[in-house]
């Protein structure tokens, strides 16, 4: 089943979807961005400071499913010895780092006007603080090491070790006295935040997922090359 | 209106703030990345046109190698 998705035979696809890909990043985000700055209710409790919402849980969102995604990737390159997953999962990791960046300092942000103060060791925040050091680890792992074989163990390492830390974020809120409230959307049960919120929430989570889907394709054709420039030396 | 929009009840500096980050990280990370990718684009089309007429048609019945130099003629 591999083979379909080998390297030589996506490149054809990978190498031309990043233009419509960016064009339908451009399209959403625009909608989006009307929808949360503009035509979203301010939240009762909050006032206006609820539309940091709409960067912030989306940006977390999309952190989490791609460190989960590396996981699953390293776990993938181990038991299929396919070195492909490896490099998808490289070129996941900077979107995902930035997204986990992104959610640290909107939500240093968000928490200046809600609780009064720009940084609390509470057990989410440190958590996300936790995987973004797993981020950083991964990526410069496969920055220092020389060694395919050795670079793949270790960054796979990190990811799998890492992500143990993903469900503890997760249900930090429930586990823990946090300042954060708990989870207002649920998948099983009933969301407790109301649609005109959840509707702008949406579109911008598309519209991040449509930027992390470009910047993986721009990088994973950026490895790609990198590996047809090496086998070009060896003609 | 517009006042309104800026301003936000007193959190327009905390709201304005937050996305202008993400903004902003997202057009350095667009802009990193295609640069990262253009340099090797470059690098590859470098190397080909270095290669004897022999390695060149080696290198060019490889679908891939046709795919980047299809692409990197359009940049």
């Amino acid at each position: 089943m591999f083979k379909h998705f080998e390297p030589n035979k996506i490149f054809a696809v990978t190498s031309r979807a990043p233009k419509y890909i960016l064009f339908l990043f451009i399209v959403v985000l625009t909608i989006g961005l009307t929808e949360a700055l503009i035509l979203s209710p301010e939240d009762y409790k909050q006032s206006e400071a609820v539309r940091i919402m709409y960067v912030h849980v989306p940006a977390a969102w999309i952190s989490l499913g791609t460190f989960s995604s590396l996981a699953l990737l390293s776990v993938g390159s181990f038991v299929f010895k396919n070195k492909n997953f490896a490099l998808i999962a490289k070129s996941l990791a900077p979107a995902g780092f930035i997204f986990n960046i992104i959610a640290l300092v909107t939500g240093s942000i968000w928490g200046k006007p809600t609780w009064g103060t720009w940084w609390a060791w509470d057990a989410r925040i440190t958590s996300m603080l936790i995987l973004a050091l797993f981020y950083g680890m991964y990526l410069v792992a496969w920055r220092i090491y020389e060694d395919k074989e050795q670079v793949i163990k270790i960054t796979s390492m990190i990811a799998i070790l890492g992500v143990i830390n993903v469900p503890i974020i997760k249900y930090s809120v429930d586990w823990w006295n946090t300042l954060h409230q708990p989870p207002s959307i649920s998948i099983l049960s009933n969301s407790s935040i109301h649609v005109s919120m959840l509707i702008p929430l949406g579109i911008m989570t598309a519209a991040f997922a449509l930027f992390s889907l470009l910047i993986f394709l721009m990088k994973y054709n950026t490895e790609l090359i990198k590996i047809k420039n090496k086998g070009l030396d060896r003609l | 209106m517009t006042n309104e929009i800026i301003l936000m009840n007193g959190y327009g500096i905390y709201v304005w703030s937050a996305f202008s980050f993400t903004l902003i990280s997202f057009v350095t990370l667009y802009f990193v990345t295609k640069l990262q990718l253009s340099k090797e684009q470059k690098r590859f089309v470098a190397k080909f046109g270095s290669l004897n007429l022999e390695k060149a048609r080696a290198a060019r019945s490889q679908n891939i190698n046709r795919e980047i130099l299809l692409n990197t003629s359009k940049i």
